[in-house]
């Protein structure tokens, strides 16, 4: 008895939490469009989510690359067919790989600093602190970091897809002798800007599904069960962001293919 | 003569869940006044300070400040009132990505289209009223507890409110600084003719700078008067309170026992 009722409670508590969530996502919206409008916070964000987070989407990237070019070499090698490395590459970067491990990426590095950052923020009063000065949190702290994170996430999804054809190339035709002209021939022939359009919309909605759930899991903090623990709830509910954003990511990620 | 009014709390009933923290409170703070809210600690203090805020839906009844009845306001009816007072937090709940300048300027760079250099000479008169001058390029986390308040204090009153409401000033501070935070409180009223509210249960502090005192005690109004009208009173529980009486507790030896074996909690779980 105590267990279905601890499911029933866990789901009622999901429910409500998405519920916020998405509660969060038409405020913001509506708050987006009402003056005052002031892009400083909305640089400073993308400076942190984006700029701050290109170190290690370039690390990332060439990495990935290079893991693809090595094991599609091997593969394609037993079939006689190297040639067409470069547009393999190319395809899985920019319709999966490219979008989805660039938002992991994000989650990871900006998305738990955000979701603490806010949490931290609602629990030292400081949330309250702008109520109390008749200004919006929700606009002044969570709308630049959403618009940051929609804004961001692409350009990040870019570079990355970039560095890692590069990492592609540097394996297949610097390390293993496929020809140059193959490769980005090949690479040329078999992308289509759907592919491009296909990774773009996916980086675009994992931007935003990233940062609206790190930001609602830390700004609502008060109202979970987490709320009254302190600093051990910060962390808990930074680990659920985390958890829950790179589910939501790679889930998104089979619709959204599903789907276009 | 009759007082003018500044806050009217009318039968207040606020409830955390099924458990009720204010029950049917009547309130008046005087306009231009030090008003203290004083309790021992569960008293309800926080909770009547956060229902004025307007941080916390109370369950039932009214709250009138100047004029609003921030109870059935509109969010944006309480966006406009929230400009005409300040809050100095117990925490301080200053921005720490900001200095200390750039805290205390935040509600006019929100609110105000006033130039830069008359944002940057109010910033500085304001510190300049709380003695932290010096210290407007610090970061809060450079800063000791009593800094921290004053720098709170200073960031409350720099759009100049009607009404201001200071939680625990001397929470965690030593005799010194809480007498000069004392002091601090005293100018600002005469200086800007504020209407002041503070929630504290320092009563060297209560008796020092109230014009009016409000007790609290078990999620009820005690008692609200001047301070000699509180120092007058005979009821046990203010005096109590004044003498700093430890409260009795009567105690059933049985459940007691029961408790401590564990026992109790085995028969409450069934």
């Amino acid at each position: 008895m105590k267990t279905v009722e601890s499911l029933g409670s866990s789901l009622l508590a999901s429910l409500e939490q998405t519920g916020r969530t998405f509660l969060l996502l038409l405020i913001i919206a509506y708050r987006i469009v009402q003056p005052p409008y002031n892009l400083y916070p909305i640089v400073r964000q993308i400076y942190f989510i984006g700029a701050r987070s290109l170190g290690v989407i370039v690390i990332s990237g060439v990495t990935i690359g290079m893991v693809l070019g090595l094991q599609f070499y091997n593969t394609l090698e037993r079939f006689g067919s190297v040639d067409i490395l470069g547009s393999a590459v190319a395809l899985s970067v920019l319709r999966e790989l490219g979008p989805v491990m660039t938002a992991l990426m994000v989650v990871g590095r900006a998305g738990s600093a955000i979701c603490a950052e806010l949490g931290i923020m609602r629990i030292s009063e400081q949330v309250d602190a702008l109520e109390c000065m008749a200004i919006n949190p929700d606009k002044f702290l969570v709308a630049p970091k959403l618009l940051a994170g929609i804004i961001s996430v692409p350009l990040l999804t870019c570079v990355f897809s970039v560095v890692a054809i590069f990492g592609g190339y540097f394996v297949g035709v610097v390390l293993f002798g496929v020809s140059e002209g193959s490769y980005l021939n090949g690479m040329i022939d078999a992308v289509v800007w759907s592919d491009v359009r296909l990774g773009l919309v996916k980086s675009l909605i994992f931007g935003l599904l990233v940062t609206l759930i790190c930001c609602s899991k830390g700004f609502y903090i008060h109202l979970t069960k987490s709320g009254s623990l302190g600093a051990e709830g910060v962390s808990y509910v930074t680990t659920d962001a985390v958890v829950i954003s790179s589910i939501a990511v790679l889930f998104s990620d089979f619709l959204i293919g599903a789907i276009l | 003569m009759t007082q003018e009014t500044a806050i009217e709390i009318r039968d207040l009933v606020v409830e955390y869940g099924n458990r009720r923290i204010l029950n049917s409170i009547d309130l008046d703070i005087p306009l231009g006044q030090i008003s203290v809210i004083m309790g021992g600690s569960g008293a309800g203090k926080s909770t009547l300070l956060r229902s004025m805020l307007g941080l916390k839906k109370p369950t039932s009844g009214a709250i009138r400040m100047l004029g609003t009845d921030i109870c059935t306001a509109s969010p944006g009816q309480l966006q406009e009132f929230r400009k005409q007072m300040g809050v100095a937090f117990q925490g301080g709940a200053l921005f720490t990505s900001m200095t200390v300048g750039e805290n205390i300027q935040l509600p006019l760079r929100q609110h105000t289209r006033l130039d830069e250099n008359t944002i940057q000479i109010m910033t500085r008169i304001k510190l300049d009223m709380v003695n932290m001058l010096p210290h407007e390029h610090l970061m809060p986390s450079e800063l000791s507890g009593g800094m921290t308040k004053r720098a709170a204090l200073a960031r409350a009153i720099i759009m100049d409110p009607k009404l201001l409401f200071f939680d625990e000033p001397s929470a965690g501070l030593d005799p010194i600084t809480s007498a000069e935070l004392d002091e601090l409180i005293i100018k600002l009223k005469q200086s800007m003719n504020m209407t002041i509210v503070v929630v504290t249960h320092e009563l060297e502090s209560v008796f020092k700078i109230a014009d009016r005192i409000a007790i609290l005690g078990d999620g009820g109004l005690i008692l609200a008067g001047t301070p000699e009208e509180i120092r007058a009173s005979d009821d046990p529980r203010v005096v109590g309170l004044l003498n700093r009486t430890p409260r009795q507790v009567n105690v059933d030896v049985d459940q007691h026992l029961r408790r401590l074996s564990g026992l109790q909690e085995a028969s409450d779980k069934k």
